[in-house]
């Protein structure tokens, strides 16, 4: 789960890592009201959506007078923002960040993530803030400094001098400022079960003082349930809906741009079923696994997820039925196209446990839309072919 | 032989009377393996499924000489009780269940290195030495014995994968559904020589996933190690990036971790990587064709 900039700042705030004075608004009255209270002379009003590079797509702006906090708010609050993250359609901006303009000096880069293949946290830092990191990794990678902190022994010392001499501070007192910042910042990461804490940029003020001047942060959702605050925070208008009722039925869905929906039980299979169709020569329009014990009802309800996008011209449910016997399957989904009005065709494929017998349930049903295949490949082929009104 | 349990295993279930423990141990039990008993925290005493139930792993370790637990208990406790099952001096731990935290994982790994327990999983389907041991979820009747040992991230590409081999005349060694986790026990890297050293296993299949670099390393590996086929797929060419594909792991980060650079890695190592996993089977048949 991610949350928002402001949202990560009021963390930042409870674990004592430096960040401007701001304030949220819901309205453009109330960013006058929060620009009045934290006195100015210049603001910065930022568009409060879960992606980055918001600045690139006008939805930060410097403000010099209350008039022009009220004019960007009114700009911002309401806009439809794209950025290289949000995908073409962009997303509704229903929030502003009114934040105290900072005096800055230089532009630094620091994140806390896990590192897979070490199986422990890094802290990631850079002299190149404000630049997007993938690009400074790729162009320059001896400017990224990489510390490996065993959370067996926690952020030392040590950890903390890698750190600034990477980074070339060399003022003994600033040094102990971003040691103090860095070290703070690992414990939130290791406290709040972050999957990822990035602050770009982090800058240093004219008078040597490093502050958090943006914030991004996601947490393990295996771990939510030991954080309600977090959960608290949850802003579903950043979710995809589909997605969102999806998971509420235990269906893992997420929605793609192609024209045969799937349905599959496991995410590797998911993927691998979606994988088959693109290599046949069609296009996959979701992501959809629903799970180690699929019955009638949670194949009704991924039917009516996959048929409320319009692109769908065929389905391809694709089940391999290990503990779950695929006649009980074959059963479901005869129910499910009782419960769901499935006007495409829909190719299944039922392999594993009690096959033979779930062919049959089919065969014998002897519905008009349904599709029998046997096996991946059969049905991958199929449901291409049905797509393009061949079958 | 087989790698890393077979039909002379002691296996206790931690989490045994619990519903999903239960019945998965039931299965096992009709598969033929050697389950000798369970651990559930005050029903030490009672009988389960005819088996002994213990309070604690020690207890069960010291009565039944188990060397391997299958793990059953919720997200949650999951870091306890493989914890738990390394102090009690047990080999291997099996943690089939879904969505443990990534941060207990992190130090319960740690622990279980520590005191030499191999760890599989969370979130799998376990592992399976054909028609002799099943430790874990999968639907044993698909695993046919035979001279293929089977790797995978995913629980039903297991399956699939499993089942193509067999369809073409072939069967399995052993079978290790490694799961789907940020942070997961034995990978690639561990299992693949277990599989060169094993003399029944002709070849590897190796069943991958975007997300992380297991595969990357495994392709190293491959290169500088295995002299035995493997054939691979990886899962996820056309996931969008950013966006997790049901597994935890399964996320493309940025430009990393794609199913692209993967295949590309594998390839190179000279594995026969195959681009849809409905073409599994026949690769295998290829390559020891070949043999």
């Amino acid at each position: 789960m991610n949350i928002h900039e402001y949202q990560a700042k009021e963390i930042f705030a409870e674990y004592g890592v430096p960040t401007p004075k701001g304030k949220i608004a819901n309205s453009v009255e109330e960013a006058v009201e929060n620009a009045k209270e934290l006195g100015g002379p210049v603001w910065v009003v930022k568009a409060q959506i879960h992606a980055g590079g918001r600045g690139l797509g006008g939805g930060v702006k410097l403000a010099k007078s209350l008039d022009e906090v009220e004019k960007y708010a009114q700009e911002i609050l309401g806009m439809t923002l794209v950025t290289h993250q949000t995908g073409p359609e962009g997303k509704l901006v229903q929030k502003v960040y009114i934040e105290d303009g900072a005096d800055i000096k230089d532009e630094l880069y620091l994140s806390v993530v896990l590192d897979r293949a070490q199986e422990m946290p890094i802290i990631m830092a850079s002299t190149e803030g404000g630049m997007d990191i993938e690009t400074v990794a790729e162009k320059t990678p001896e400017k990224i400094i990489k510390v490996t902190i065993d959370p067996s022994i926690g952020f030392q010392g040590f950890h903390g001098r890698e750190l600034v001499f990477g980074l070339g501070i060399t003022d003994k007192n600033e040094q102990r400022k971003m040691i103090d910042f860095a070290s703070k910042l690992y414990k939130l990461y290791m406290d709040k079960d972050a999957e990822m804490i990035e602050i770009n940029p982090l800058v240093k003020t004219g008078s040597g003082d490093f502050i958090a001047l943006d914030g991004k942060m996601g947490f393990d959702d295996s771990a939510l349930g030991r954080h309600p605050e977090l959960e608290a925070m949850r802003d579903i208008s950043e979710e995809d809906p589909d997605e969102r009722e999806a998971a509420q039925y235990g269906l893992s869905y997420i929605a793609l741009d192609g024209e045969i929906g799937c349905m599959v039980n496991g995410a590797g299979l998911a993927m691998g079923t979606m994988d088959t169709i693109n290599y046949m020569g069609g296009t996959p329009a979701n992501f959809l696994d629903v799970g180690g014990s699929a019955n009638a009802q949670t194949v009704a309800k991924g039917f009516e997820i996959i048929l409320k996008n319009p692109n769908v011209k065929a389905i391809f449910v694709n089940i391999f039925g290990g503990i779950v016997r695929c006649d009980r399957i074959a059963n479901g989904i005869l129910e499910a196209t009782k419960l769901v009005d499935v006007h495409v065709p829909v190719v299944v494929r039922l392999d594993g446990t009690n096959a033979p017998e779930a062919a049959e349930i089919l065969k014998n049903a002897n519905i008009a839309n349904v599709i029998p295949a046997t096996d991946l490949a059969d049905g991958a082929a199929k449901a291409v072919a049905a797509a393009k009104g061949e079958l | 032989m087989s790698i890393l349990v077979n039909k002379d295993t002691k296996v206790i279930v931690q989490g045994f009377t619990g519903k999903e423990g239960t019945f998965h141990a039931e299965q096992c039990i009709d598969y033929g393996t050697n389950i000798v008993g369970g651990v559930t925290p005050n029903k030490g005493g009672e009988t389960h499924l005819g088996k002994p139930v213990f309070n604690t792993v020690k207890d069960a370790v010291d009565a039944t000489g188990a060397t391997v637990s299958m793990v059953f208990v919720p997200p949650a406790f999951v870091a306890d009780a493989v914890m738990e099952a390394a102090d009690a001096g047990i080999e291997l731990a099996v943690i089939i269940t879904e969505g443990a935290p990534v941060k207990d994982m992190m130090f319960a790994k740690q622990y279980a290195t520590k005191h030499n327990m191999k760890t599989i999983g969370p979130n799998c389907p376990g592992i399976i030495t054909a028609q002799e041991c099943k430790i874990g979820i999968m639907p044993g009747m698909i695993f046919k014995k035979g001279n293929v040992g089977l790797i995978s991230k995913s629980g039903t590409l297991t399956y699939e994968g499993a089942n193509q081999v067999v369809k073409e005349g072939f069967g399995i060694s052993t079978a290790v559904g490694i799961g789907g986790d940020p942070i997961i026990g034995l990978s690639y890297k561990q299992i693949l020589p277990m599989f060169e050293a094993d003399p029944e296993t002709e070849a590897i299949v190796m069943i991958g996933e975007i997300g992380g670099d297991l595969e990357i390393q495994a392709a190293k590996l491959i290169k500088e190690q295995i002299t035995k086929p493997v054939v691979a797929f990886i899962a996820g060419q056309t996931a969008p990036k950013g966006k997790r594909m049901g597994h935890a792991g399964a996320i493309i980060s940025g430009s990393a971790g794609t199913a692209k650079e993967k295949m590309e890695a594998l390839e190179a190592a000279g594995v026969k990587v195959v681009v849809s996993p409905a073409e599994i089977g026949k690769a295998v048949a290829e390559v020891l064709a070949k043999k």
